[in-house]
């Protein structure tokens, strides 16, 4: 049985904690969106010919989105389990008694809403630099819900992990932010040479980037089954580590 | 009240650099008593307190809580307890009464916004339950975790060392929140450094030393056997020998002669009779006091034969 009162009780624990830095959490977003924008889609953008059949402009809001959504969820997912370490109130958290499941629900949830507001906001602003169609809402909504859950989760991995602060930030610097960018995130792959095109193929991100410019404007780099089935794999895989850090006792002491 | 509410058999803890901070413990606590853990820094007293609330893992023995497996239900025994841990963790950012909220809700209960209004009041916390925590004094962050043990209504509360850092004024008040407890019928375990704190409020006492519980008493019990008091008087120069009449009393005399000591019996109150001997045999002295046999003495005489 899921004890839904402890699940609420992190979860608002956790939400009320982004509230504090409200400005913080809304303002950035707004305004990297907007240079983006300002910088790439106008003032480069206009010497650039549409890709694909959209601006440069649009074409670079899936990417942006995923960008956002990919680093926010995965250092906002792992501070909020690596904060308890460091500040030491985990002891309540090993006290209570909550299942592995419980605490993955409540830190995943807190984690994952604030990056699907996050990404609604980007759209939002977006949407006041281009003329934003969006073709496929449904899926649209689905990529975001999948990605948001799935970041969330993989940063709730690293805060379990991380033992200090480099830790924390490494992977997002040198694994996450890479792969988005190579992920054809602001270009197309068939912009590559070969070679590239290939490896590119194995950067998952590119999947997930592909689904979001199919249900934008229904181009991609892969099939939207290939996109869809990506981000489900990538998520049980997910589920499946953090159940079994779980069950070897994760980070008690000793 | 069930007997052997807590069953420890036989129980060690090696931490992961091989350290043994428990050797083979073995000890039953009843429902509804206090229970003092006295012992040394490092003893293991908190160690000893993490395994039983389910935050450390023992590596041997077995451990019954209302006769449920800790190894095989934790999170049954866990929803039972209520822990004040030694250290001052806690939230900086949040208010009082949030961060009070917030652990009854992790231990799964409902929502009551006047029972944690009256146990901010109980606690003197009230006029700062809209405070953050990094407002708040040491004394006053202990209460918050003490309040945050009690937000779910524990049927066991752990306190390691409640009183450090925390003034006379509340640590009776404190003491007044345990007898509380005790006649609501939780059961208290508690570890402390002031021997008095121990001597005060528990009803048995164990003593702990390098991972081994060496004596586990109820405190009047061990208070009587070897707690007697002592009359000393300083003496001057002029002293010779002690008048025949105090013979009847047990005395030791300092080597250097400067000191004398009566040993007195707990039952009868000798004091009044030995110093008017003292006055009637005209013996010179130039100043006396009683000396209390604490609790204190007594761990440290049993930690001395421990080592001999
Ligand atoms: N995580 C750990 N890893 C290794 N050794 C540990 C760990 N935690 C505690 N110890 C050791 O175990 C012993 C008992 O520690 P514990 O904290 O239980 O003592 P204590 O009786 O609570 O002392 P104090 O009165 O100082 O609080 C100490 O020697 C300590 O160094
Ligand atoms: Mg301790």
């Amino acid at each position: 049985m899921i004890n839904l009162l402890a699940v609420k009780a992190i979860y608002f624990h956790e939400m009320n904690r982004t509230r504090r830095t409200i400005l913080q959490s809304i303002i950035s977003p707004i305004l990297s969106t907007s240079l983006y924008f300002i910088i790439f889609g106008s003032a480069i953008g206009s010497r650039i010919k549409e890709i694909d059949g959209v601006t440069y402009g649009m074409f670079i809001v899936p990417g942006l989105l995923m960008l956002n959504l990919l680093t926010q969820s995965v250092s906002n997912g792992s501070f909020s389990t690596y904060f308890p370490k460091f500040n030491g109130t985990i002891f309540e958290l090993q006290a209570a008694p909550i299942s592995g499941v419980e605490m993955i629900i409540g830190f995943v949830g807190a984690t994952a809403t604030k990056s699907i507001i996050l990404g609604l906001l980007i759209i939002a602003t977006a949407s006041f630099f281009i003329d934003l169609n969006i073709l496929h809402p449904f899926l649209m909504v689905f990529f975001l819900l999948m990605t948001a859950i799935t970041f969330s989760l993989f940063g709730f991995v690293i805060g379990l992990w991380a033992d200090n602060f480099e830790k924390l930030s490494l992977i997002p610097l040198i694994v996450i932010t890479p792969l988005v960018f190579l992920g054809g995130s602001f270009y197309s792959i068939n912009m590559l040479p070969e070679i590239w095109q290939k490896i590119s193929l194995l950067n998952p991100v590119l999947y997930l980037v592909s689904g979001f410019k199919y249900s934008f404007y229904e181009i991609s780099d892969v099939s939207i089954w290939t996109s869809i089935i990506t981000i489900l794999l990538i998520l049980l895989i997910l589920i499946v580590i953090t159940l079994l850090i779980f069950k070897k006792g994760y980070n008690l002491r000793n | 009240m069930k007997k052997n509410f807590i069953q420890i058999k036989k129980v060690s803890k090696i931490y992961k650099n091989k350290f043994a901070a428990l050797k083979n413990v073995d000890l039953n606590i009843q429902e509804g008593e206090i229970f003092a853990l006295l012992g040394p820094n490092g003893a293991g007293k908190s160690t000893l307190i993490n395994v039983l609330c389910g935050i450390t893992y023992h590596s041997k023995g077995d451990i019954f809580i209302d006769g449920i497996d800790l190894t095989k239900n934790r999170k049954k025994i866990k929803s039972l307890i209520g822990l004040v841990p030694q250290e001052l963790h806690l939230e900086a950012f949040e208010t009082v009464f949030d961060n009070v909220n917030y652990s009854r809700g992790l231990w799964g209960k409902k929502k009551d916004n006047n029972y944690i209004l009256n146990l901010l009041k109980k606690l003197n916390l009230d006029d700062k339950k809209n405070n953050l925590l990094m407002q708040l004094s040491g004394g006053m962050k202990r209460r918050v975790l003490i309040a945050k043990a009690l937000s779910h209504n524990p049927r066991i509360l752990f306190l390691d060392e409640p009183s450090a850092g925390v003034d006379i004024e509340l640590r009776k008040e404190m003491w007044d929140i345990i007898y509380t407890l005790k006649k609501e019928g939780v059961t208290i375990i508690l570890t402390t450094h002031y021997i008095e704190e121990a001597e005060e409020i528990a009803d048995r006492v164990a003593f702990i030393n390098n991972g081994e519980i060496i004596l586990v008493e109820d405190k009047n019990v061990l208070l009587n056997k070897l707690g007697n008091n002592k009359l000393v008087f300083t003496l001057d120069n002029s002293f010779k020998k002690v008048p025949a009449v105090l013979n009847k009393y047990s005395y030791k005399i300092s080597k250097n002669k400067s000191c004398i000591e009566f040993f007195l019996s707990k039952e009868k109150n000798e004091v009044s009779d030995i110093l008017l001997s003292i006055k009637k045999s005209k013996m010179d002295y130039l100043d006396f006091n009683i000396e209390k046999r604490s609790l204190e003495s007594i761990f440290v005489d049993f930690i001395k034969k421990e080592k001999k």
